[in-house]
């Protein structure tokens, strides 16, 4: 029987479409945005597809595929994917198709442009896809050159230049990776003096027994590695700056998928492969958490750039991740997958947003507007639709990943989780306060040259607030899937002990 | 019929949503089609509840019907959106459907010609959905889920017109000062949820009913008991009610009056099993409800903004409705929580025919004789007072008497003594408001006014048709028989008392005879008085200076430190990287002029290596040796 390969489709038609689009006349900007548009369309609907028919019942990886392809080493080109990997995938793939229309009034290199942005797209995708951990890591460091170009040559200066943002970015990411390569090729060569096997499939080492000083080591490295990329306290600083230089889809990207790639490597990798290690490094990583969830929401109170409060807003956010991570049991790992998820949507539809009111209005101080929602209702719609979902009110699916690892974490740690728990305070705090500077308040005739939201600016605002509002009101459709996986994963590596007062 | 209607009455919250959502996704550029869709969802509600009601109080004692369906669950978590019909939920459902239809037929005319016309219905719309939702919830999960959307709900209607920079400071300032509630809420619940492994109402109930450890019990009640205080609005965390008055005044009368903020008595009606085991958790209830009634009608004499007043009332009649639950009486706090919601949202709708009338003025001395130019809004209004005030046979007095004769019977005559001081500030400032606004020497009111139209008059006479007679359900005419449904096997039912009864009566009466000797026959002077207790009405005016307080302690802890902790991460976490980023380019830079092309530096350099290695492996090995 011979099986369509759909993950490979998925991954590839974005792909297919940079190559197009480098073949067209630099000039046909109608048919590059709609050839990237179409390549997106096609991911995410293959996506939903996935998402749709993957069978629960059944469980564990599907949709598999496997081509032999460095044999010395043991790697293979194989692709799968589960209730982990699935919601990250289809994320990918709204935040990708969204960021097509984000970036529609691109007039400069819109060819360059939309190109790497499909790429980085194709590379995000794969990290997620893959059951390999030599291609998670070929597909990690692909989105590096991409997101680099994309903010040197398009970002935006405001505090920091963007040269220096699309450094400071770059160089975090390749530090952490750095981190990363040694850890993984530590368990490779661990792996083949256990077992005589030279194999990079995740499945595969996760199967072996490896000793405790071991384990503990190479998870803090990937800690710290997967840490950096999720913006771990106090390995932050790139992210506010990176977002700020960075432009509309970069941002949009960044911080709605590929930051996940951390949230997502801990748990794939480090803790699957590495469970007694993690039972050991987790308290630190909750411990760090904190400094996510509170101090960066405190820094959120003192900032006036719009890029810089969700920035250092997202960061907050990852701290809730980590908690869910670090507390090692299904309820919080649960939490913490469709938390990821949550917060991309979120994230992405803010930077859209934000994107489009810079656009133009050519700025993103807080305090130079007031009264938006006089000249851009719908505007004001999608900015508070984010900002709600950010402080996790009920009926967005941010309060189903908040609430989840709240749970969860309370079930490990007690007074870690309460005092993660008082960031819902600040969080609606900071939110409420920079929406309301910004769109209530009298009119200001400065601004009533501003077009609201119209036409395919409207896309990310549909797409992105839809899947807010059915993961919210309906947390089933994702949590079941994820359940399943997490379940999966976490019978495969038995019980943890962990825990205390703390 | 009961077979169908029990198991779909999520209808009854369902259809407001549903008029919500399409009022904002499709009909929002018709306002008439729009307002009709909002009234035609809540009025069904309101017919679909009755049976509900029907069925259950057919049933001696109160019939319990219970369904569910799943909703967030996984293995150790439960969160499930159901149905809970019993006496509770239906009292709550026909007073919250009643009032709120009350309200959206006379805001058609309260809100005529407003450009968000449309998106007024719509979130009201939505503000039923989360509020029955609320009520009908059979867990604490489906509880907070609905609580907190009440909590936008009233954001957005509180931050109605987003013009006014008031109304956005208020709007924030409720969510806010409500999430502080909340963050203590949720800890409650997660407690529940780890300790109990449930929370659905009957299982906990009957997890509690066994369990003894109180070490646990009293913080996490006390816990949960957050919620309450912030939605509540009870002290220290009521400041967020009265500036909540900058939404238009039917929102007030429904949410900031009649319903929302009664949801805190509601839920601890609803948690009742869990709060009465545990007698620390009762007394600080009682304590928070005791001081929040006499703080909040001690303001409400030197307010002069009708809303205001109205707002401060409705502070100090939620504190006697904790009052009573603290004291044992739920009966009594659920019964006053109906009563209440009767009468105070007919004030709040009557100050609104006035607002109108008046074009937008709310200070009560620009007003006078108003009565001669409204006499419709004038004499509904006095009913809602009189009821407010005790005076029988009016629905506040029956209400108002169980919670006072169940502080007396509680033995704690401090309470009794506190609760009878507010019943007679309740009369004073109520009619005080009276005879300023509506009778009196001034004659802005009658200069100006004009009685509005039946759209607005006709559910004033209905709602002061309910604040005449809604007491009777739990009266000795009665045979109580609200009681008789409404109660708790952990709560106290007092035998009636005449001699309460008549005392609580005089003192409203001394109340409003005071006001009247001083606003209306000007036989003391308030001027006078202003003059020579000034230091206790300044400190009265001003609100005891929470809201100061609070502002600058807001500064101090939180912006102050925002802005040090941005300096740090500028400074110290950045400048760590930068630090570290100048170091690797320096020492590339200086490392560049070891690579002069001389073979000669290189075998030095390889020398110089290879020594160093020596010594590393000779250290090593005498280590190994040692």
């Amino acid at each position: 029987m011979y099986e369509i390969p759909v993950l490979t489709i998925t991954l590839i038609v974005p792909l297919l479409g940079a190559m197009i689009i480098m073949c067209l006349p630099a000039g046909q900007h109608k048919g590059i945005k709609w050839t990237a548009a179409f390549a997106t369309l096609i991911s995410l609907l293959l996506s939903i597809f996935i998402f749709l028919t993957y069978d629960r019942a059944l469980g564990g990886m599907q949709f598999v595929e496997t081509i032999p392809w460095i044999r010395d080493l043991g790697v293979n080109y194989a692709l799968g994917v589960d209730g982990i990997s699935i919601p990250l995938l289809l994320l990918t793939n709204l935040i990708g198709f969204s960021s097509i229309y984000a970036s529609w009034n691109l007039r400069e290199r819109v060819r360059e442009f939309f190109a790497l942005l499909l790429i980085l797209i194709a590379g995000v995708m794969g990290t997620f896809i893959t059951t390999d951990l030599f291609i998670f890591f070929l597909f990690y460091e692909v989105v590096v050159i991409p997101i680099y170009l994309m903010v040197i040559m398009f970002g935006s200066t405001k505090r920091v230049s963007k040269e220096y943002a699309g450094m400071k970015l770059t160089i975090y990411l390749l530090i952490g990776s750095a981190f990363l390569l040694t850890a993984l090729i530590a368990l490779f060569v661990q792996a083949r003096a256990i077992s005589g096997i030279a194999s990079m499939d995740m499945a595969f080492l996760a199967t072996l027994n490896y000793g405790v000083e071991f384990q503990i080591l190479v998870y803090a490295f990937m800690a710290f590695g997967f840490g950096t990329l999720l913006s771990m306290f106090p390995f932050h600083a790139w992210s506010p700056d990176g977002y700020a230089g960075a432009p509309t889809a970069v941002s949009m990207i960044h911080a709605g998928v590929l930051k996940k790639i951390g949230g997502y490597g801990l748990i794939r990798i480090a803790l699957t492969i590495l469970p007694a290690g993690a039972a050991v490094v987790a308290p630190i990583i909750a411990v760090l958490a904190l400094g996510n969830i509170i101090y960066a929401a405190y820094i959120c109170l003192s900032q006036k750039d719009l890029k810089y409060i969700v920035g250092y807003s997202s960061v907050s956010h990852m701290g809730y991740v980590l908690v869910g991570i670090a507390a090692l049991n299904l309820i919080s790992i649960n939490g913490a997958v469709i938390m990821m998820f949550a917060h991309g949507v979120m994230a992405a539809l803010f930077f859209a947003m934000i994107g489009n009111l810079y656009e133009k209005s050519h700025t993103r101080n807080i305090e130079d507007f007031g009264g938006l929602a006089h000249q851009m209702p719908k505007l004001t719609a999608g900015f508070m639709i984010a900002g709600l979902a950010s402080l996790g009110l009920p009926g967005m699916v941010n309060f189903i990943g908040e609430f989840t690892i709240f749970v969860g974490a309370f079930g490990t740690y007690r007074v870690i989780t309460i005092l993660a728990i008082s960031g819902i305070v600040f969080t609606a705090l900071y939110v409420l306060r920079a929406l309301g500077r910004m769109l209530f308040g009298p009119r200001n005739e400065k601004w009533d040259h501003l077009q609201d939201l119209k036409g395919v600016e409207m896309v990310p605002l549909l797409v992105l607030g839809l899947a807010i509002f059915i993961g919210g009101f309906l947390p089933f459709t994702l949590m079941d899937l994820i359940n399943n996986g997490v379940g999966e994963m976490l019978a495969q590596i038995g019980p943890l002990q962990i825990g205390g007062w703390w | 019929m009961y077979e169908f209607i029990l198991p779909n009455a999520w209808l009854i919250a369902f259809l407001p949503f549903l008029a919500a959502a399409l009022i904002f996704l499709f009909v929002h550029r018709w306002p008439g089609i729009s307002a009709g869709l909002s009234i035609f969802a809540i009025m069904a509600a309101f017919i679909l509840s009755l049976p509900v009601a029907l069925a259950v109080f057919g049933e001696e004692g109160g019939a319990v019907f219970e369904f569910s369906t799943r909703w967030l669950s996984m293995p150790g978590l439960n969160v499930d959106m159901g149905l809970l019909l019993d006496p509770l939920t239906a009292v709550m459902l026909i007073v919250v459907t009643f009032i709120a239809s009350m309200v959206q037929i006379y805001s058609l005319g309260y809100m005529k010609g407003d450009p968000g016309f449309s998106s007024y219905f719509a979130y009201q719309s939505l503000f039923a959905a989360s509020m029955l939702g609320l009520v009908v919830a059979n867990n604490f999960g489906q509880m907070f889920v609905f609580w907190e959307l009440v909590g936008i709900c009233s954001y957005f209607l509180i931050g109605f017109w987003f013009g006014r920079d008031s109304a956005k400071n208020a709007a924030i300032k409720a969510f806010v000062t409500n999430r502080v509630g909340d963050f203590g809420f949720l800890l409650g619940i997660l407690f529940l949820q780890i300790i109990f492994g449930t929370l659905n109402f009957a299982g906990l109930s009957q997890e509690i009913a066994g369990y003894t450890n109180m070490a646990i019990l009293i913080p996490v009640s006390i816990l949960l008991f957050f919620g309450p205080m912030g939605k509540s609005a009870q002290f220290p965390l009521h400041v967020w009610l009265p500036d909540a008055m900058e939404g238009p005044t039917p929102v007030s009368a429904l949410i900031h009056a009649a319903t929302m903020v009664a949801a805190g008595v509601y839920l601890v009606a609803r948690a009742f099993f869990i709060f009465a085991s545990v007698p620390q958790a009762m007394t600080f209830i009682a304590a928070i409800g005791g001081i929040t009634a006499i703080f909040a009608a001690s303001i409400a004499i030197t307010q002069n903004d009708i809303k205001r007043i109205l707002a401060y009332s409705t502070l100090s009649q939620l504190g006697y409705m904790m009052m009573a639950m603290g004291v044992g009486a739920m009966t009594a706090g659920m019964f006053h929580l109906m009563t209440h919601a009767f009468f105070k949202s007919l004030l709040f709708l009557g100050a609104g025919s006035v607002i109108v009338a008046m074009h937008e003025e709310q200070d009560i001395w620009k007003m006078g004789n108003l009565y001669k130019k409204m006499p419709v809004t004038t004499w509904t209004f006095i009913i809602g007072a009189l009821a407010l005030c005790g005076i029988p046979p009016l629905s506040g007095f029956w209400s108002k008497d169980e919670i006072l004769l169940a502080a007396y019977a509680s033995g704690n005559m401090g309470l009794y003594i506190l609760g009878a001081f507010v019943a007679f500030l309740t009369a004073f400032y109520m009619f005080r408001l009276i005879f300023v606004a509506f009778f009196g020497s001034n004659s802005y009111g009658e200069k100006k006014a004009h009685e509005n139209s039946a759209v607005m008059t006709v559910p004033l006479i209905i709602l002061a048709i309910a604040a005449v007679f809604a007491g009777f359900v739990n009266s000795p005419l009665m045979h109580h028989a609200f009681g008789h449904f409404i109660n708790s096997p952990a709560g106290i039912q007092p035998e009636p008392s005449t001699a309460i009864m008549i005392s609580s009566t005089l003192i409203a009466l001394a109340g409003i005879i005071l006001a009247w000797l001083i606003y209306q026959k000007k036989i003391i002077s308030h001027e006078v008085l202003r003059e020579k207790y000034s230091g206790i009405y300044q400190l009265l005016k001003n609100k005891y200076y929470v809201d100061e307080i609070y502002a600058r302690l807001g500064d101090v802890l939180v912006f102050g430190a925002a802005r040090a902790m941005f300096w740090f991460d500028i400074h110290v976490v950045n400048g760590m990287v930068n630090g570290i980023a100048f170091l690797t380019g320096k020492s590339g830079d200086s490392l560049k002029y070891t690579e002069d092309g001389q073979v000669q530096s290189y075998a030095m350099y390889m020398m110089a290596g290879v020594l160093i290695l020596v010594v590393l492996a000779l250290i090593a090995v005498e280590s190994a040796l040692l």
